[in-house]
């Protein structure tokens, strides 16, 4: 053997001590080791400590290659750009609206991006704002800005945005409304084809749903059915099965919603 | 050293029974109870959320602001009376010191989160328990932090250093009937981090050699890595199922 | 009060449904564990659906007050603390908490859950005192009667510690000595929302309610207190229908209770 092939072999010894210790979809804690040696690397929910990977938040392992992180489980929602949210109206000044969005931080709707959808005025003339929101109005809007101190900025000037009128507010853990939404609106559509409800599922944690009295304890239950066994596997049918027993109805799923993926 | 044989025939090194359970107050945004012998304390975080007064926030991060309760009836004599007094208020800022150093609020300025400690019953190392609590329930927020801390109070009784004292042995020079080495008691309530041997609370009350004291350190520091597992396990059982396959069919049992 | 929510509660309510599926006047699910606490001379857990409370009691020995010389004290505290909702605060109790705390207390005290004749170990001089906390640890509606009946039972859980000759008393030892409980005051608070009357509101139901009535019933079947709650008026026929209500849930709860202090 050549002084090169010792040194190859050598390197090899070294990777394989690499070991991991955790695997796809494990719910791992702060502090928990998720692998030891040096062939792993961490990304979001990790971090690297001397010779091993340890998860810094509560979240469910992804592997990606030799690449590990995690996908929160719990948490407060975070503003993040366009994203479409659901916001409640807790103050009304002389040009914007303070919106409470189920955070540690409050956005900020001008009276400059009201407007488009549901024909109210573009511009509601100063002093005049509670004429269009009043405080407790629930709004669907969207993060047009957040800045570093995590100030956010919404409009509701674009498509479908518009103040929720009637129907019921359910708070909701924000790192499940992908879930709850489902690949494409797959899960979320499977809950309306059942229960005939309106729903719309803000990104921040906040569900608006306006259903027949009949239904909507159903469409209560399969939301936090959703929230509770996301982790375990199967989700999607146990969510069809469950429906199609409450309600009597036969639904098809029109997508596969195993594989979605978080951040 | 004529305390060879603890009161309730425990090893030097051995706790009390620690039982702990994560998710438990349901409107918190993350929740446990920690039991060690008969001291239970629990724990509620609320937040990251909205910090008032302004002024105490820090536009850098987000903080942490700790709460430290006894419920009335807690206490192994009297009554309580309920309200914070100066001794809840100083063991509410060395437990949140004991957790400031793991956790990461970086991303979240101008926020607090809120960690409550309520301890429905008491009997020596409630410091210890309810910051054992507060982890796990830190953890089953989602807060970022890089490890849970681990508490235990290690003592000294009669010269001999050993952990987890319970209050009859605090108070075991006041009626012994054997002559004892030393009539000194210490309590030493001790914080650590586990993934990394740091120590985040160090209190001593009592009287005790100086070169007794690294001792009661390593000892407590050790039985933290045994506490943190179960802290750990804590949070694992609530998200514990149980996959029953029966043919290809999909039913999930689902655990406790 | 959020007008959506409750237009949106009436709509449930007028087609006979409860967000929980539960009838008008039932109540959810009750557990009562007695003896939870060591360190108390008497204690209960009792678990209402999602609503969960502690109620602990001390006792200790104290002067009496001078108009009732020869009669022991015993007052009922509710701590509204943090660690069951995000809306309590923590520093001076809110008006609400404050409520809550004395109306329990006075359908304990004055509904004559002792008979405090019986505390009195020298007249004038020496008298038992006894305090009931009731904290709650999981709150989701109806503090009212939940941390009445937790009260009670832990009443029902103490015994007497033991005194020595010097009068002092020893915590670590308890003698069989029961308290002299007399009337076991329960209480049933009936809330309105719309047309509509309710037992046992859970918070979503308490944040819609126009009004409520807590009615307190001695063993006897006598009403030992009463208070009515919220900005919504009642017609007198309202009343009578809603004390007919808390009667006949009342009963039920008795059966339940009883069964649990055995």
């Amino acid at each position: 053997m050549t002084d090169e092939n010792k040194e190859e072999n050598k390197d090899k010894e070294i990777k394989s001590d690499s070991k991991l210790l955790v695997k796809n979809k494990d719910v791992v804690v702060p502090g928990q080791i998720l692998a030891e040696g040096f062939d792993f690397l961490p990304s979001y929910g990790t971090y690297r400590k001397d010779d091993k990977i340890l998860a810094n938040k509560l979240g469910l392992v992804t592997m990606e290659g030799k690449v590990i992180k995690t996908i929160p489980m719990a948490g407060r929602y975070l503003p993040k750009r366009n994203d479409v949210i659901i916001g409640r109206v807790t103050d009304i000044g002389m040009n914007a609206w303070r919106l409470d969005i189920n955070s540690a931080y409050t956005a900020m709707l001008s009276s400059r991006e009201v407007g488009g959808d549901r024909g109210y005025s573009s511009y509601p003339k100063k002093g005049s704002l509670s004429k269009t929101f009043h405080v407790g109005d629930y709004i669907f809007c969207k993060i047009v800005k957040v800045n570093s101190q995590n100030l956010t900025d919404v409009t509701t000037n674009d498509r479908g945005l518009r103040k929720l009128q009637g129907g019921r507010v359910l708070y909701v853990n924000t790192h499940k409304v992908p879930r709850i939404i489902g690949k494409k609106g797959s899960m979320v559509n499977m809950i309306k084809q059942a229960t005939d409800c309106k729903m719309m599922v803000g990104q921040n944690g906040i569900v608006w749903i306006q259903c027949d009295p009949k239904h909507e304890s159903t469409a209560v239950e399969a939301i936090r059915k959703i929230e509770n066994e996301s982790h375990i596997p199967g989700l999607t049918n146990r969510v069809k099965e469950f429906l199609e027993k409450q309600t009597g109805k036969k639904l098809d799923i029109k997508e596969d919603d195993e594989e979605i993926r978080g951040k | 050293m004529v305390y060879k044989k603890r009161l309730d025939g425990r090893k030097m090194n051995e706790t009390r029974e620690i039982e702990a359970k994560a998710g438990v107050i349901k409107k918190a945004d993350g929740s446990a109870y920690f039991k060690i012998g008969k001291t239970w304390a629990y724990a509620a975080v609320y937040g990251p959320r909205e910090l008032y007064p302004r002024f105490l926030q820090n536009s850098n991060k987000g903080i942490i602001r700790f709460s430290y309760i006894m419920m009335p009836f807690s206490g192994m004599g009297e009554r309580v009376r309920p309200g914070p007094n100066r001794r809840s208020k100083e063991i509410s800022m060395v437990s949140q010191k004991a957790l400031n150093s793991v956790v990461d609020l970086v991303d979240f300025p101008n926020t607090v989160v809120d960690v409550v400690v309520e301890l429905p019953q008491t009997d020596a190392g409630s410091r210890c328990a309810g910051i054992c609590a507060a982890s796990i329930a830190l953890a089953d927020a989602g807060v970022p932090m890089k490890d849970m801390v681990a508490a235990v109070a290690a003592g000294v009784v009669d010269n001999t250093v050993c952990l987890d004292l319970s209050y009859e042995e605090e108070q075991y020079p006041d009626y012994a009937k054997e002559k004892l080495d030393s009539e000194h008691v210490a309590d030493i309530p001790v914080a650590c981090i586990p993934s990394t041997g740091e120590i985040t609370l160090l209190q001593m009350d009592g009287i005790m050699n100086k070169d007794q004291l690294i001792d009661a350190i390593n000892l407590a520091k050790e039985k933290c890595k045994e506490i943190v597992e179960i802290q750990r396990n804590a949070i694992h059982e609530k998200y514990k199922y149980k996959i029953n396959k029966k043919s290809m069919d999909w039913k999930k049992e689902l655990g406790e | 009060m959020d007008e959506d929510a409750q237009e949106n509660m009436i709509k449930l309510l007028s087609e006979n449904l409860r967000q929980d599926k539960r009838g008008f006047e039932d109540f959810r699910d009750m557990t009562i564990e007695l003896g939870v606490i060591e360190t108390a001379e008497g204690s209960a857990r009792v678990k209402v659906g999602e609503t969960e409370l502690i109620a602990g009691v001390k006792l200790k020995i104290d002067k009496p007050y001078s108009d009732t010389a020869d009669e022991g004290i015993l007052m009922v505290n509710t701590e509204l603390t943090p660690l069951s909702n995000p809306n309590f605060e923590s520093g001076p109790p809110s008006i609400n908490s404050i409520e809550i705390s004395r109306v329990i207390d006075r359908g304990l005290r004055e509904g004559q859950a002792m008979d405090v004749k019986k505390l009195c170990i020298e007249a004038g001089e020496k008298v038992w005192m006894i305090n009931v906390d009731v904290c709650p640890v999981n709150h989701n509606g109806n503090l009212l009667d939940i941390g009445a009946i937790a009260a009670l039972a832990a009443l029902h859980d103490t015994k007497f510690p033991e005194v020595d000759k010097e009068g002092k008393i020893d915590y670590k030892k308890k003698t069989s000595n029961k308290l002299p409980l007399k009337e076991d005051p329960l209480p049933v608070t009936v809330i309105k929302i719309g047309d509509y009357f309710l037992v046992d509101p859970t918070e979503n139901e308490e944040a819609v309610m126009d009004a409520r009535i807590t009615f307190n019933f001695r063993k006897d079947g006598n009403l030992c207190a009463i208070q009515k709650g919220e900005d919504g008026p009642l017609t007198v026929d309202d009343i009578k229908k809603m004390a007919d209500i808390a009667e006949k849930t009342m009963k039920k709860n008795r059966v339940i209770f009883e069964k649990a202090i055995k």
